[in-house]
């Protein structure tokens, strides 16, 4: 069983889905998301210890070697990445028993399970396979899903949100597949080792590079980089919570994966970042956006949306450090991938317990808080220190490294940019922690969230501050993985 | 290539941009979902395109033939088209949603009605 861990990741939701859509009741589906989550995530725990032990490991699907069939293949990034959704999941699908119960209603659940596994298996299949096409199918499968997870949300906004999502998503998808098209018409094959052996001689064709262009540019709609974001701050605000706090937390991670694979793996450093001069454009555009979405949340009435907009402005600091095009930029952009998911899940948590007990998500729900929901209120503070970059939270340990990539450039101008931008979440993060101190709660009776909210929520929390503190597992890992896809090519 | 020429590309490159124009100028939330639809198959007429080999035979076994044309490309546009109506679907179902809730699918109306959206 141990050899067919890769597959079993993203089997087992793909076949639980079916299965909780065809329940009665909210209860059964929900046991079988949260199992099977629990059953992919460890998985892929088993899988990142298999790759620590043995190196890469390739498992050709159905018996067929590649080229002729589909290889899945994991090293460090993906390990790393596919225990993100997993982990994630794991935490949001036990939360979502009550946050949905309260949200969604009963009738509509069986489906709402089933969409939320149809998600993850999307994204650990875009992040497990080794086949571009392959990708393309899994990236449609899951946007599929959050384009009917979104449309869930209680305001009818969301039904706007999610169609604009979906004309966007579906032109980004399209672009990759165009991309993906040119590749093969070039090389011939689809698979990513493959294409990575073949490119590196036909970098002086046209073809090649406009393929790369329409990649880039079709990731980059998925992942929400500035000016691309247009979708994303509607999309989180009016999603059910529950919703959000995965899709926050992983789907524009996965994004992000993609574009790792393709500009280091496929293409190369040396085409992607000399050839073609993807720093020009990456760095600029993560430098915008990064201080416009972190302004523009200031002003946000609503505490999801400014968090929506805080998202974008992390995606950029991501894009940062890939956009450097150093090993150490690169570990920084792995590390804050894995640690922004961690935080956001647990504010976009925070923020669901909220909205279940005051009944919304704006500025005035939170006055008071620290008295009538002190545990909720605490993690909210845990998770937006996190997001600022306090020593001893996650949030620090990527931005540590984020600049200290940026100081081995000599780019001391983008550190400045990097502590404005910690100084504008201290502000936006402030007014929340502001009101919930010191405005005065229209009903000052304690209500603290149940526990069903709470465990999940603090289990989060605690993995900000723990991961903060002790920074081996995923430092390492994160080394390891930039080492692995500096190398170029694929390591056999 | 020569037998079909670029003429195929033509075609794609004019679908292509007929389409991303009808989706990004149209406010009718129908005629958005027509514009994504038409982009999207001119993305399948590219890859059937590249399939193509000039006089080969359709890619089945047969005696006293020996160049076929390449039927990857071709299946995988099957997987795509797959993708394309479902994703239709997807959009066509939310529009129905949309005019019930907000009783128009124009999207001028729509941003009247509330100027976040």
């Amino acid at each position: 069983m141990l050899t067919h861990l890769p597959v079993l990741v993203v089997l087992a939701p793909l076949l639980a889905a079916p299965v909780a859509a065809l329940m009665r009741g909210a209860f059964a589906p929900w046991v079988v998301a949260t199992l099977v989550s629990w059953f992919s995530f460890v998985c892929s725990l088993l899988l990142l210890a298999q790759v620590s032990d043995q190196g890469v490991i390739v498992y050709s699907m159905g018996g067929w070697e590649a080229p002729w069939g589909i290889e899945y293949r994991i090293d460090f990034a993906n390990a790393l990445l596919l225990v993100l959704i997993t982990g994630l999941a794991s935490i949001v699908m036990p939360y979502a028993r009550l946050s949905v119960r309260h949200e969604i209603g009963d009738e509509r659940s069986p489906m709402f399970y089933a969409a939320m596994l149809l998600l993850v298996l999307g994204l650990c299949g875009m992040t497990a396979t080794g086949d571009a096409f392959n990708i393309f199918v899994f990236l449609e499968i899951s946007s599929l899903a959050t384009y009917t997870l979104l449309a869930m949300g209680k305001d009818r906004r969301a039904l706007t949100s999610s169609f604009s999502y979906l004309v966007m998503g579906t032109i980004g998808g399209t672009f990759y597949l165009i991309g993906v098209g040119f590749l093969y018409v070039m090389t011939g094959t689809l698979n990513i080792a493959d294409l990575a052996e073949r490119l590196p001689a036909l970098s002086d064709s046209a073809t090649v590079r406009t393929g790369f262009a329409f990649i880039v540019t079709g990731i980059c709609l998925k992942l929400a980089l500035f000016p691309l974001h247009l979708w994303l701050p509607n999309a989180y605000t009016f999603a059910p919570s529950a919703v959000t706090a995965l899709l926050g937390a992983t789907a524009t991670k996965v994004a992000v994966y993609i574009l790792v694979r393709m500009v280091f793996t496929v293409f190369g450093v040396e085409f992607s970042f000399v050839t073609i001069p993807l720093s020009d454009v990456l760095v600029p555009l993560a430098i915008v956006g990064l201080l416009s979405a972190s302004s523009v949340s200031i002003m946000q009435p609503n505490v999801k949306r400014m968090l929506a907009y805080s998202s974008v402005a992390q995606i950029s600091y991501i894009i940062l450090g890939i956009g450097m095009g150093t090993a150490m930029g690169l570990t920084a952009a792995l590390l804050h991938v894995f640690n922004h998911g961690v935080m956001k899940a647990a504010l976009f948590m925070a923020l669901g317990a909220v909205s279940y007990r005051m009944g919304g998500t704006d500025l005035k729900h939170m006055n008071g808080l620290a008295r009538t929901m002190p545990l909720t209120f605490w993690a909210f503070v845990i998770g937006g220190l996190s997001l600022i970059g306090v020593p001893l939270t996650v949030g620090f340990v990527s931005k540590w490294h984020l600049i200290l990539a940026a100081m081995e450039l000599g780019w001391w101008p983008v550190v400045v940019v990097i502590l404005v931008g910690s100084i504008l979440a201290v502000i936006y993060i402030g007014r929340v922690v502001e009101a919930g101190f010191f405005k005065e709660p229209e009903d000052s009776t304690r209500r603290e969230a149940p526990a069903g909210l709470l465990i999940p929520l603090w289990i989060l929390v605690i993995a900000n501050i723990w991961l903060g503190i002790d920074t081996r597992l995923t430092v390492d890992i994160a080394e390891a993985a930039a080492a692995q896809l500096m190398a170029g090519g694929v390591v056999r | 290539m020569s037998g079909l020429g670029i003429w195929n590309y033509v075609i794609f490159i004019f679908l292509m941009m007929a389409g991303l124009y009808m989706v990004i100028s149209s406010t009718n939330l129908v005629k958005k979902i027509i514009g994504l639809n038409v982009f999207q198959t001119s993305v399948f007429f590219m890859y059937i395109s590249f399939g193509y080999i000039d006089g080969g035979a359709g890619p089945v076994l047969a005696e006293g033939v020996t160049l076929y044309s390449n039927p990857l490309p071709h299946v995988l546009i099957l997987t795509a088209i797959v993708v394309g109506v479902a994703t239709t679907a997807v959009g066509l179902a939310l529009t129905i949603r949309i005019k019930e809730s907000f009783g128009s699918i124009e999207e001028d109306d729509l941003h009247k009605m509330d100027p976040s959206i």
